[in-house]
């Protein structure tokens, strides 16, 4: 099990030895689990902050926080669900399961995969030290507008400016390393269009991050330039434009949105055919159209600003844009149906929280759908329909992704059986819990209700109330969820059988259970007649 | 489908939704209040929501084809009723039929809100213009024509927000000065900001446009109906976000006009009762109650009723340094504020009674015993 017992001498502790091996380890696995439980460490916290924000939101009127602290905890809850949850949750699944999806033995670049791990606890350190300095935390939003960010910012924003650079460069370096991995060490005759759904969404993710994580680190740098060392970037009184941040935020932040769901349509289209026991259903089209959402991702930053000010030319060419985004994304929805159809269906947890994924996360592509339409888009711009539509997205998006992913691969991972009864009751009181909490956001936003606001007019007070009910229950599954794995790993039934489950595919489900910790040092022949090889010839 | 026929079935589906909340105990107009868009009182607004209903009705179609055939397919295919799972997996004719028929929809969608759009963005040929000035927390209205203005603050009490007396119907949506503008007339609204982004909106009119410092935006709306229309700032703009209403009162015409004639009588009032102000001495008694007031109004929401401030953006007054030191520092700080932060000048937004009276208020409070009385007529030399 230890992966340097060689290189560290045996006469230390413990205690050190075991600091020591996860700290230096360059395996892809070990680190996979880094950054794994990272991920659910900052979840939680992020969650907890969310509670503040339930909490508070549960009456009119101010209950707990002052209004200062309220915008913090809706600033912190939202860069650390982004930055400290979903990304390294995807980035460890990726580390775990590339490297087994295409027979390498490695990632490519394995120091650089420690190092771009490590660097994000020092980043999550200073992001949540601010809570503690004098001025409090960052009070701004998650999308951190100018000039509220930079001149009426907090002293503590400038932490905040170098934890976002840190997070910029783990992801970077992240990326560049999925990226090499899957460009240069599949085992032969693993061809692109041989590769599981999941490295390719992932190879997609790792582009549109390169692309796009310099540009938030461009945004970053000017807002530390405009605080402290005299220019205007974002200063209308300097000959600045403050709408120029949003246009360089969002260049970045539309992209980060897809960052954030590309590798869930991975593991859905990894986790529904295994368990309809058919093949997923036009591989091809499924590739193009993730090519498609990447390109599109790029040319649509403008609708997150059509109240800002925008020439109609612009307005009209954001619309329709956007629009067209729903095109790829419907081919993927009706390919996920067609590989259920008619095959043979059982429903195991993981194909529980694939198929809420599939239905959840279209659920809020229409509304993304409507808020596309700018007419309507200035009724429901910046309200609780909006905050509604990106939950759904994320929530049974990105979470239900990483969590279907979890349940699948955690006997490959560990070489222990979850318990499925729990797993299920697991699943249903998430799914009851996420449309109690977001669901009624659709209706308060539509009443009227602005986001984040610390109070709000008593006719909202219905539905808030509906949404911190559920958002209570959300929090509870969470636990739920921690107890499941930790029973899992401790004492979990033992599996032994390779395959794991009846109708899976792919390299991972050759190897043994547990996957040992050194994979495919030699690499694996891929079968001639593999199903996506026949699909070449046809 | 028709057009006619789609929205029949979007009608039906509506039908059906209000009938499942009827049973529920909810009145059907109750229900389009509760779960619908604001239809409003503009022809934008009426043509915001119908668009909305048109790509509702649309996004609940396609939901019950696609999650229909899911739950059909989860239903007939699982392996107790379909145990041997079917081959194919691949067809291009498919795959072509669903690049295409979500396309046509789309662009279904896509002239309604093309034709909306040009609609709304023709700022031309205005009857009146409002010059809409957003600062934290509060909307500053000029009239560009009349040449009258005037700030819009929230007038919903501290007591309300602390849960310590009874909220009322329009809780934070409440304001001391609301903008008034008439009836079927074309008001254009300029829209910027002295401090940070903010964003102007009034749901029933489907007006909602950024306030950005050192750019102008402009809006449009016409209204038919006169009554009182309730908004709020939709852009996170610091602590008070929650508390900035948008509040329009809309007139008949000639009850407008009127009312913008009284304005200028008050604005006249004002001006002579300013001067009498300052031509006399005020006593400690006189000030302090008003100083009070303008202080619960204007500055406690920072520096909170107790004077004990929040932190170092929101310093504590009591025991504080300008407070109790020279009065001329203190007058300063009142007047023209500290750049780039909350703390604005207030020399523009106050008279000069009331400022004279809450920096005596100030200095005579919160434990300060300075004994400092100041005058209208210091604070008028000031200026």
């Amino acid at each position: 099990m230890i992966a340097h017992a060689d290189t560290i001498p045996k006469q230390r502790h413990p205690l050190i030895a075991f600091l020591l091996r996860w700290l230096l380890t360059t395996n892809h696995k070990e680190i996979g689990t880094l950054y794994l439980c990272l991920a659910f460490l900052l979840f939680f916290i992020g969650g907890a902050m969310a509670m503040v924000v339930r909490l508070e939101l549960f009456q009119p009127g101010l209950q707990f926080t002052q209004p200062d602290f309220y915008n913090q905890m809706v600033t912190l809850h939202g860069l650390i669900m982004v930055f400290g949850a979903v990304m390294p949750a995807f980035v460890g699944l990726a580390n775990w399961l590339v490297p087994l999806m295409i027979g390498a033995p490695d990632m490519a670049l394995p120091r650089l995969n420690n190092f771009s791990f490590w660097i994000l606890p020092f980043a999550f350190i200073l992001l949540l030290s601010s809570m503690f300095m004098e001025g409090g935390a960052p009070n701004f939003g998650w999308t951190f507008y100018a000039p509220l960010s930079t001149t009426y910012g907090p002293p503590s924003t400038d932490y905040f400016i170098l934890g976002v650079h840190l997070m910029g460069v783990s992801s970077v370096l992240g990326a560049i390393n999925v990226m090499v991995t899957i460009l240069n060490m599949r085992a032969p005759g693993m061809t692109l269009f041989r590769m599981p759904l999941f490295v390719w969404t992932w190879l997609i993710t790792a582009f549109l991050l390169i692309m796009a994580m310099p540009v938030l680190a461009g945004a970053v740098t000017m807002m530390l330039t405009d605080r402290h060392f005299g220019t205007s970037f974002f200063e209308a009184s300097g000959g600045g434009d403050p709408v120029l941040f949003q246009h360089v935020f969002w260049f970045f932040g539309h992209p980060e949105v897809y960052i954030m769901i590309l590798p869930g349509f991975g593991i859905a289209s990894q986790i529904i055919p295994t368990f309809a026991r058919k093949k997923l259903f036009g591989y091809h089209s499924m590739v193009i159209a993730t090519i498609a959402i990447a390109l599109l991702s790029f040319i649509v930053w403008g609708h997150h600003m059509f109240a800002a000010g925008m020439p109609l030319a612009a307005e009209l060419f954001f619309m329709y844009a956007t629009m067209l985004i729903a095109v790829p994304t419907g081919v993927k929805v009706f390919n996920w149906v067609a590989t259920m159809w008619r095959g043979s269906m059982t429903f195991e947890t993981p194909m529980l929280f694939a198929v809420g994924f599939v239905i959840m996360f279209t659920i809020g592509g229409f509304s993304g759908l409507m808020l596309a339409l700018v007419p309507a888009d200035f009724q429901y711009h910046d309200t609780f329909f909006v905050v509604a539509h990106f939950h759904y997205v994320l929530y049974p998006g990105a979470i239900f992704g990483t969590m279907a992913a979890v349940y699948y691969w955690l006997p490959k991972w560990s070489g222990r059986m979850y318990d499925e009864r729990l797993g299920k009751i697991h699943f249903w009181t998430a799914t009851i819990a996420v449309n109690l909490t977001f669901f009624p956001m659709h209706f308060s936003g539509l009443a009227g209700m602005p986001r984040r606001i610390v109070d709000y007019s008593i006719a909202f007070a219905d539905f808030n109330m509906l949404s911190s009910i559920g958002a209570g229950l959300l929090g509870l599954t969470q636990i739920l969820f921690l107890y499941i794995v930790v029973k899992a790993l401790t004492s979990g039934e033992k599996v032994t059988d390779a395959q794991v489950w009846e109708g899976a595919e792919g390299l991972e489900w050759t190897l043994p259970s547990p996957a040992p910790l050194h994979s495919f040092e030699t690499p694996p022949v891929i079968e001639p007649d593999d199903a996506h090889a026949a699909a070449d010839r046809a | 489908m028709t057009r006619n026929g789609i929205r029949r079935v979007i009608a039906t589906f509506g039908q059906l939704c209000s009938i499942v909340l009827v049973i529920f105990g909810y009145s059907q107009a109750a229900v389009a209040q509760v779960f619908d868009m604001r239809e409003g009182v503009t022809e934008i607004s009426q043509r915001v929501q119908n668009l909305h209903h048109i790509s509702l009705g649309v996004c609940v179609v396609v939901g019950i084809v696609v999650f229909g055939a899911m739950f059909y397919t989860m239903y007939a295919h699982r392996r107790s009723k379909h145990p041997v799972p079917a081959k194919f997996h691949e067809s291009t004719p498919v795959e072509i039929i669903w690049t295409i028929i979500p396309t046509l929809i789309l662009i279904g969608m896509a002239v309604p809100a093309t034709t909306a759009l040009i609609d709304i963005e023709d700022n031309s040929d205005p009857d009146i213009t409002v010059l809409v000035t957003a600062s934290q927390w509060k909307w500053h209205y000029q009239y560009v024509e009349a040449d009258i203005g005037f700030f819009s603050n929230l007038a919903t009490p501290q007591d309300a927000i602390n849960n310590l007396i009874e909220k009322e119907e329009t809780y934070i949506l409440d304001v001391d000065n609301p903008l008034v503008i008439p009836t079927n007339q074309k008001v254009r609204f300029l829209m910027t900001s002295g401090d940070v982004i903010h964003s102007w909106w009034v749901p029933d009119f489907a007006v909602k446009q950024d306030a950005v410092p050192g750019f102008i935006n402009e809006a449009w709306t016409r209204v038919d109906v006169p009554g009182v229309y309730r908004g709020q700032c939709t852009e996170l703009c610091g602590m008070n976000h929650a508390y900035m209403p948008v509040v329009v009162e809309v007139l008949p015409e000639e009850e407008f006009d009127a009312w913008i004639e009284d304005q200028r009588v008050a604005a006249a009032l004002a001006g002579e009762q300013a001067v009498a102000d300052r031509s006399r001495t005020w006593t400690m008694d006189e000030l302090m109650p008003i100083g009070e007031q303008v202080y619960i109004a204007q500055c406690a929401t920072c520096h909170l009723p107790d004077g004990a401030g929040q932190g170092i953006r929101y310093p504590a007054l009591a025991a504080s340094e300008i407070v109790n030191g020279p009065v001329e520092g203190h007058i300063d700080r009142v007047m023209n504020g500290v750049a780039d932060t909350e703390m604005q000048a207030w020399a523009p937004q106050l008279s000069d009674r009331d400022i004279a009276a809450v920096i005596t208020y100030e200095r005579n409070s919160f434990g300060n015993a300075t004994g400092d009385i100041v005058q209208p007529l210091t604070v008028f030399e000031s200026r």
